[in-house]
């Protein structure tokens, strides 16, 4: 019993650093972004146009700390990011860490909101269309799902904004509102970005979990146990989607990972101000700080939840919890 | 071998024959495009702003007052063209990656699949946003980033084709010849993960046009006056209540296309990978 | 009790109906056991599946009956159908770890199995499932019950499966290749543990296989089939006695048995007229061209002193790595012309040694001297004149072949390595070396998937000519084919050997073939040669122990074994 709970320790601990160190190794990237765009922030700053003189330009360079060697400027940053100091926004010198952490939760919260909707429509569709390969509902079930992923969230959004808004009338076609200032609200400004983010994922969802029930249903164990006399019933439900699970609960972990860079269109089509709209904005008016801030923010993000995905998934499987000695 | 098995494929499903049909037909439009417009796309013409379909404007106009028709017509050359670069760039390019870090020296090798792995943790658009945004947009531009972001994806599907090609006793054979590795790569290992690649390419289109797209849309992809049918979508949309069919018309091609490359991508997959797993 | 009638099962193809199995009849007695042999293709595990209601979707039942006291099954409704199973009816498949679900504990399947029928309790059912493992000698059954299936062995797994099947007491247990992915003493185990639950438990056992040598140490009865046809049923004393359908005598004749002198095989033909033939093949003529027969040498072609390798295990994941020894300190010579037989059970390192001559990597320590020069350490640009003398020919007739490249291309793939030659210069070669592994030139066009598993093995064999090497290697060649394919590859490797000077190192895990080709054999055990000798006195006058044990654990047709006296 203690060597399968050390194991089981020894093994969450090698994921928790390579997860480490691939944060370290996407930081050092994004770092190193400022230095392999065009352009120099500072001119770009001061406005090419102004003609800055050279005073000006030296006084900016030290003020962003940009005159000290570039080893030294990464530890600083790195020893900084560690501590949540993101630096200053360039343009208005209010610290980026209060940007990031005021606009995270609200991509989370869509991307949450998303992936719920998308699994619980398209994992019962997936199944549904497994349990009865290439039967009718198969086929048409199959079609929607193929359709989902063809269309792009944009204009998915954009339907629904056109049927649910102004021809019903019945949800708001963007914008934002604090959860603490008025609840309905809220959830009513969130249900048309997640409908278009999580249908198109719904779609996605469902084509892969097809395909693992598909798989699960050809093996051998499952013939072994009709030879038992087992209904059918019994084997799906106990058998069958146990094992899927395993697939499933992969897929959608990793499917919310991809939805933290994701948001960028709905969040941009509906107005939810979260983190990829943060990003956008700071991309367009180059301030570094605040690209950096957003950039490790979603890493970081994408990252945990990946770890999270993976120790869920040795934690389900037998097979990799207790290696065969 | 393979273009048999397609034929039957296309009897034998409709949905694949219709797809191809479709694709063939938009690849025409692209090539021909600018021909076949009965309008001049970039003629401004104020007074007719906005409009339904009329005998001048079978489509209507859009919001400054040009053809619509003709600008979707030719909306569709910079995105093909971007989606196919960008496939033809992640293909030649994440490929060698792959087999490199599959076949190469236990070193390179290690840090060629942890730097995949780590590229991949990047959501393409994301990356895409913000190399577009230092760097500049068009046509060029786009392919290469976009192709650039696609490398790790091919590399990815090479590498697990190539590991599981080299552990067929053919590959043995090869070595135990004394077959040199240029040998081993082009005659042992490339043919063989073929149907794989194929099948990432369809994947790999139907991404780039969608990256294309959504870039267009939100307005920092192919920037006016060059028509996409992404950045068409993101104009209309300020005018949905005016002229709803000057959103309808590009979105209703542009999720056809995708939809067909799709349905061919899928059957292709079919085709393809039961021969590989009885080989 | 179980009777099938006229049973005829077919395949649904995009091509229409295609048959399968035709009017197959036979009866299973109470408390027999009824063996089934056929090749591949043959059609026994589908006609198994058919009597137990199991037919995949691509399958379907074109005619006769089935019936079980009477009854006939294949009309009863589904649920009634399902009672049947597990209960009355219960079978065992040939890979017993992917037939257990791997996400549940073998105790929890077994209890399951149980309380499907018996609804006697959780507490009841796993008391009963540790007595079932009890009786089928599970070492441990404890930790067996708590186990999943992958960290059991294969003979575990299918102890378990068998625990399963008895479960319920049925009366009738179809056992569908239960030993084929099964090391040869634990087959002997797990035989004699059907064997035995046969008589303690009465149930009948239909027991399905492709070796006749099970058929004879554990089978009353038997019905062999071919090709969708049934061709004989009869007892087994009176079907190794007396066959009275032609293939079965072919069949029987054609399988190489540890005993039975045999210069060349008898190989299954058909006449003419369409009958089953056994033609017993006479040696190839050497050809004049192939100069005279080369005098004795002194020197051994291949000697290997003191050769190890080892690699780097984790027995389990928190312990340090472990060196395990693959090969350790072993030493051989083959002289030239002459066949060493290497045998030994699955894990045992003939691969790795097969792999260390042929120099696919560097062995840690020791020398490998093919005609007197020591390979064993050369660089691979040293190695390569090496190249052309050792030829390699492999397992996996359907993994060994570029499936890209035609059979043209394969075959002359050495020489293009060395550019050996002009185009047409290999082209000429090439159709030689077709003729003389006996396919026609045509085939030189052909890609490898519009061949047999014994056609292909016949172009590896084709391509490992292609430099006139002097030794081949053969990995296990012909372990992967039906056994009347196989006697015609092995009488094709002894002409080959006459014809052309060869040496052969023929590695197997089946003695009997062994036995057949083999002037010396080595018999390796956990990477050491635990004996070594002449073939005759390894075979006649075995002296280490597990050298006993595996001899003894073959099933072998003819010699008095279990019970059965020999004709």
């Amino acid at each position: 019993m203690n060597a399968s709970i050390a194991g089981a320790l020894l093994l969450a601990a090698r994921k928790l650093l390579t997860a480490f160190i691939q944060l370290l190794v996407v930081a050092t990237l994004i770092f190193s972004v400022m230095y392999i765009m065009p352009g120099d922030p500072v001119l770009l700053l001061l406005g090419a146009d102004s003609n800055p003189s050279p005073e000006a330009i030296a006084s900016m360079r030290s003020q962003l700390g940009l005159d000290q060697p570039v080893l030294s400027q990464y530890f600083v940053w790195l020893w900084n990011a560690l501590h949540l100091d993101f630096g200053k926004s360039l343009t208005n010198g209010y610290p980026v860490a209060n940007y990031v952490m005021q606009n995270l939760p609200r991509t989370l919260e869509l991307a949450f909101a998303a992936i719920i909707i998308a699994a619980l429509i398209g994992v019962p569709l997936g199944i549904a269309a497994a349990l009865k390969r290439g039967s009718m509902r198969d086929t048409v079930l199959t079609s929607i799902a193929t359709i989902g992923i063809s269309v792009p969230v944009y204009i998915m959004g954009t339907l629904l904004v056109l049927f649910f808004s102004l021809k019903l009338g019945l949800l708001p076609a963007s914008g934002y509102t604090d959860i603490s200032r008025n609840v309905l609200e809220h959830f009513r400004k969130l249900a048309l970005p997640a409908l278009a983010l999580g249908f198109g994922l719904a779609a996605s969802i469902a084509r892969m979990t097809r395909s693992s029930v598909l798989e699960i249903l050809g093996r051998d164990f499952v013939r072994a146990l009709r030879a038992k006399g087992m209904s059918e019933r019994r084997i799906i439900w106990q058998h069958v989607l146990r094992n899927a699970a395993i697939p499933i609960v992969t897929i959608i972990g990793l499917q919310l990972g991809n939805l933290m860079g994701g948001t960028v269109l709905v969040e941009a089509m509906f107005n939810w101000p979260g983190l990829s709209t943060l990003l956008v904005g700071a991309v367009s008016a180059r301030n570094y700080p605040l690209v950096q801030g957003a950039m490790l923010a979603i890493a970081a993000a994408f990252i945990l939840i990946n770890l999270v995905v993976e120790l869920l998934y040795s934690l389900l499987d037998p097979r990799i919890r207790r290696k065969r000695s | 071998m393979i273009p048999e098995a397609v034929l039957r494929a296309t009897r034998s499903q409709p949905s694949f024959l219709a797809s191809i049909v479709l694709l063939a037909a938009v690849v025409f439009i692209g090539v021909f495009g600018s021909w076949l417009a009965p309008q001049d796309p970039f003629l401004l013409n104020p007074q007719i702003v906005n409009q339904g379909s009329s005998t001048a404007h079978w489509l209507g106009t859009d919001e400054f007052g040009r053809d619509l028709l003709s600008r979707l017509l030719i909306g569709v050359q910079p995105t093909l063209l971007v989606a196919i670069g960008a496939t033809v760039i992640a293909g030649v390019f994440g490929t060698m990656i792959g087999i490199m870090g599959a076949y190469g020296r236990p070193l390179i090798a290690f840090l060629i699949m942890r730097s995949v792995d780590i590229m991949l943790s990047f959501p393409p658009i994301l990356l895409a946003l913000l190399a577009v945004g230092f760097w500049e947009s068009g046509i060029f531009s786009l392919s290469v980033v976009i192709g650039v972001l696609y490398i790790p994806h091919f590399a990815r599907v090479a590498h697990a084709a190539t590991l599981q090609v080299s552990r067929m006793e053919f590959m043995e054979a090869e070595h135990a010849m004394g077959a040199s590795a240029r040998r081993v790569v082009f005659t042992a290992i490339l043919p063989n993960i073929l149907s794989p690649l194929v099948v990432q390419a369809t994947l790999t289109v139907a991404a780039a046009i969608l990256l294309e797209s959504g870039l267009s849309f939100l307005g920092l992809g192919i920037v006016p006056p060059e028509p996409s049918w992404g950045q068409m979508i993101g104009t209309a949309r300020g005018y949905l209540g005016q002229n709803p069919m000057y959103v309808i018309w590009p979105s209703l091609l542009l999720a056809l296309t995708v939809l067909a490359i799709n349905v061919v991508g899928d059957r292709l997959r079919d085709i393809l990978d039961p021969r590989l797993r009885e080989e | 009790m179980l009777e099938v009638r006229n049973l005829s099962i077919a395949f649904k193809t995009s091509a229409g109906l295609k048959s399968a199995v035709r009017d197959i009849d036979f009866t299973i007695r109470p408390g027999e056991i009824l063996g089934l042999v056929g090749e591949s293709g043959s059609g026994k595990t589908i006609t198994s599946l058919g009597v137990m209601g199991l037919l995949p979707p691509n399958a379907v039942v074109t005619g006769g009956e089935v019936l079980i006291d009477g009854v006939d099954i294949l009309k009863l409704p589904p649920a009634d159908l399902r009672k049947l199973r597990g209960r009355h009816i219960a079978m065992i498949f040939q890979d017993p770890m992917a037939s257990l679900d791997p996400i549940f504990t073998c105790g929890d399947q077994i209890v399951e199995a149980i309380l499907l029928h018996e609804p006697i309790g959780r507490a009841n059912a796993r008391r009963k499932a540790r007595e079932l493992l009890e009786k089928v000698l599970i070492p441990d059954p404890d930790r067996a019950m708590r186990s999943y299936p992958h960290e059991l062995s294969g003979g575990q797994c299918q102890r378990i499966m068998i625990a399963m099947a008895v479960a319920c007491r049925p009366r009738i247990i179809i056992a569908d290749e239960p030993t084929t992915a099964l090391d040869v003493t634990v087959q002997k185990q797990v035989l004699e543990l059907l064997r035995e639950l046969n008589e303690e438990v009465g149930a009948a056992i239909l027991l399905i296989t492709h070796d006749l040598g099970v058929i004879y140490e554990v089978a009353d009865r038997v019905v062999v089939m071919y090709a969708g046809d049934k061709m004989e049923e009869a007892t087994t004393a009176d079907l190794f006695a007396a066959p009275q359908s032609d293939y079965s005598r072919a069949l029987i004749d054609s399988m190489p048995s540890l005993g039975r002198e045999a210069e060349r095989l008898p190989v299954i033909e058909r006449d003419p007229s369409g009958r089953v033939l056994s033609v017993r093949p006479e040696p190839r003529v050497r050809p004049a061209s192939s100069g005279p027969i080369p005098a004795e040498a002194d020197r051994p072609l291949l000697e290997i002193r003191d050769l190890c390798k080892s690699y780097w295990v984790k027995p389990a994941p928190l312990a340090m790595p472990v060196e395990m020894c693959a090969v350790d300190h072993v030493s051989l010579s083959v002289a030239p012309r002459t066949t060493l037989g290497l045998v030994g059970e699955s894990g045992c390192g003939k691969s790795t040694l097969s792999r260390a001559v042929i120099r696919l990597y560097k062995p840690d320590s020791g020398q490998i001297l093919f005609k007197g020069k020591d390979i064993a350490g050369l660089s691979d640009k040293e190695m390569r004149p090496f190249r052309r003398e050792i030829a390699m020919v492999f397992q996996n007739p359907y993994g060994s072949l570029n499936p890209r490249q035609t059979v043209a291309q394969l075959v002359e793939a050495p020489m293009v390595i060395f550019a050996d030659d002009d185009a047409a210069g290999r082209q000429g070669r090439v159709r030689s070396l077709l003729e003389a592994v006996g396919l026609p030139a045509t085939a030189a066009q052909k890609y490898p998937h519009e061949f047999s598993g014994g056609q292909r093995q016949r172009i590896a064999i084709a391509r490992a000519l292609a430099l006139k090497p002097s030794l081949v290697i053969c990995d296990e060649a012909v372990s992967a084919l039906d056994v009347s394919v196989q006697a015609q590859v092995l009488n094709l490797l002894k002409d080959l050997q006459a014809e052309f000077d060869l040496t052969y190192l023929f590695i197997s895990h089946d003695l009997s073939v062994v036995e057949h080709v083999s002037d010396t054999v080595a018999v390796m055990q956990r990477g050491r040669i635990v004996e070594y000798g002449t073939a005759a006195a390894i075979f006649g006058n075995p002296q280490e122990a597990y050298t006993r044990m595996l001899l003894d654990a073959v099933p072998t047709v003819g010699l008095v074994r279990g019970g059965k006296e020999a004709p």
